[in-house]
């Protein structure tokens, strides 16, 4: 292990993965108690289509497009679930299918899919310095503004009526969840691949769950899961020449079934 | 006691304007073509309990939420304090029905009030400066040992007075409980209207019930309000229950 840190790509993906990690372990415990895991399936299918309309549109860094493109994604599916009479699933399912459809037919267009397959895997290497700057101001923003949200979140999650009778807007705390996935979702996809980028949004805190009682403790071990998930998948990657954002989610599901074989001694 | 009388004694008085008390005035709600609520009107005085009571899809859990605003609807919620002098929208206590809790989730009872009554994200913070008030807020509804049980853990009954505790901090002019018996066993439910009397009569607030339990209404209840969409009658206990028309509903209640 510290031979593959000789490689300074490899530093910088290291880094990397224990800024961008934790976030999806805080971001996952409250994915997994509201119930989106399938909204977070279809924000990675949001992106694909942001890196469409990136390319070809070119105004901004395809990656701040991207961002903007996601973030305009989710707060779209929040207002429509919000405002609509048809059922959570259904609209979400819309967007994704919508999503995905507009995405590779732009990126089909001439022939010229292949330069896209990346995303679908992901590449952890293609992790340059100047990344790593963005993905600590990223981590900065993404905790503080959770140490806004959360409890309010937290309310939402349980009874939406009741946050209602404490004063809290549905609408603006669930678009402000959403955006916030949604960036980390689009700061990430290129790393860990559209494909698997779901499962890191929904298995730390599943695994969490299944040995906590409180939600001091469902973070830590969530964001704990998370980091370790990261560490040891992108180790297990360089050593057998796989792609790391596969080994990291395998990692954390094995996590999973782990922290479920020792559900009963936990929960109370 | 004094105070029960005296309010019973107000409740037959029209008018709202020296007394304490919330004025529901023609709710309607709609969703898309389905008509909900059709022109509700209803005047609740304060240490009163109002039954609400109806059949299955009256819309007596949608007139709560409206109440609460979290429902979009038409008409107006006028509030009058002891003194007349508030007037504006009362603080409003609500307790959902516990079924539609979520429970799965590893939180606390001290979790969910500490995510109710402060700023700092409970992920982060000690809830240490909030455990004498929580413990407090608890011992209103005598359930201080569930403080650091996991919400999934807790009875009908339990999680029902929890709920009620979060409720009335801070304390309401006006508390909503939707259904909060239903699946409750019968020692619960006893302790659950004893809490209920208490605050009616020690807090001077007025509280709007939606229950199934007919019978145990006769026995608790200041008013009754028969809702199916729109309101068919309302009154005191007797009156509504001796009315045909509450008789053709549900049968013969007393």
């Amino acid at each position: 292990m510290g031979d593959m840190l000789h490689y300074e790509f490899m530093q910088n993906a290291f880094i990397a993965v224990l800024l961008v990690t934790p976030l999806f372990g805080l971001l996952s415990t409250m994915v997994v108690s509201n119930k989106m895991a399938f909204f977070a399936d279809s924000l990675g299918h949001g992106a694909f289509t942001g890196i469409a309309v990136g390319a070809i549109v070119g105004l901004v860094s395809p990656r701040v497009s991207l961002a903007i493109f996601s973030v305009a994604f989710a707060v779209a599916i929040t207002w429509i679930k919000t405002h609509s009479r048809a059922s959570t699933d259904t609209v979400i399912g819309v967007f994704s299918s919508t999503a995905i459809a507009i995405g590779l037919m732009i990126m089909s267009h001439g022939g010229g899919f292949n330069k896209y397959s990346s995303f679908l895997i992901g590449d952890i290497l293609a992790i340059t310095k100047s990344d790593i700057v963005a993905l600590a101001v990223v981590f900065v923003a993404v905790v503080l503004i959770w140490g806004v949200l959360f409890n309010r979140l937290l309310i939402l999650s349980i009874n939406a009526p009741f946050a209602m009778s404490r004063g809290i807007s549905t609408f603006w705390v669930e678009c402000a969840f959403a955006s916030l996935v949604a960036v980390v979702v689009s700061i990430s996809i290129e790393w860990v691949g559209i494909l698997i980028i779901n499962s890191l949004l929904v298995l730390p805190a599943a695994a969490a769950r299944n040995v906590t009682n409180d939600v001091k403790s469902y973070t830590i071990v969530s964001v704990l899961i998370a980091m370790a998930s990261g560490v040891a998948g992108l180790t297990i990657a360089y050593e057998s020449d796989m792609a790391a954002g596969a080994t990291i989610v395998t990692c954390a599901a094995v996590m999973f079934f782990v922290t479920m074989i020792m559900r009963a001694r936990f929960i109370k | 006691m004094f105070k029960t009388i005296l309010h019973h004694r107000a409740s037959s008085c029209e008018d709202c304007t020296k007394l304490c008390c919330t004025k529901v005035e023609h709710f309607s709600v709609s969703f898309g073509d389905v008509e909900i609520l059709r022109d509700v009107n209803m005047h609740v005085h304060c240490g009163q309990l109002t039954a609400l009571i109806g059949p299955n899809g009256a819309g007596k859990s949608t007139l709560l939420r409206s109440i609460l605003g979290a429902v979009p609807h038409t008409g107006e919620l006028h509030y009058v304090d002891a003194k007349g002098q508030h007037t504006g929208h009362p603080l409003i206590g609500y307790v959902p029905q516990y079924l539609s809790f979520d429970v799965s989730a590893p939180v606390s009872v001290m979790d969910l009030f500490m995510a109710a009554l402060s700023r700092r994200p409970v992920w982060f913070f000690s809830s240490h400066h909030l455990r004498a008030r929580v413990r407090d807020d608890l011992a209103r509804v005598r359930s201080e040992y569930l403080i650091d049980r996991r919400l999934g853990a807790l009875s009908g009954g339990e999680l029902q007075r929890v709920l009620l505790a979060l409720a009335l901090d801070p304390m309401p002019d006006l508390l909503l409980l939707d259904e909060p018996v239903s699946g409750v066993d019968h020692n619960g439910l006893e302790l659950f209207y004893d809490i209920l009397s208490e605050l009616r009569e020690k807090e001077d607030m007025a509280i709007i019930l939606i229950s199934h339990d007919l019978p145990l209404m006769a026995r608790h209840a200041d008013q009754v309000v028969l809702l199916d969409h729109h309101v068919v009658t309302s009154g005191d206990p007797q009156e509504v229950f001796s009315d045909p028309r509450t008789r053709a509903i549900f049968g013969a209640v007393i």
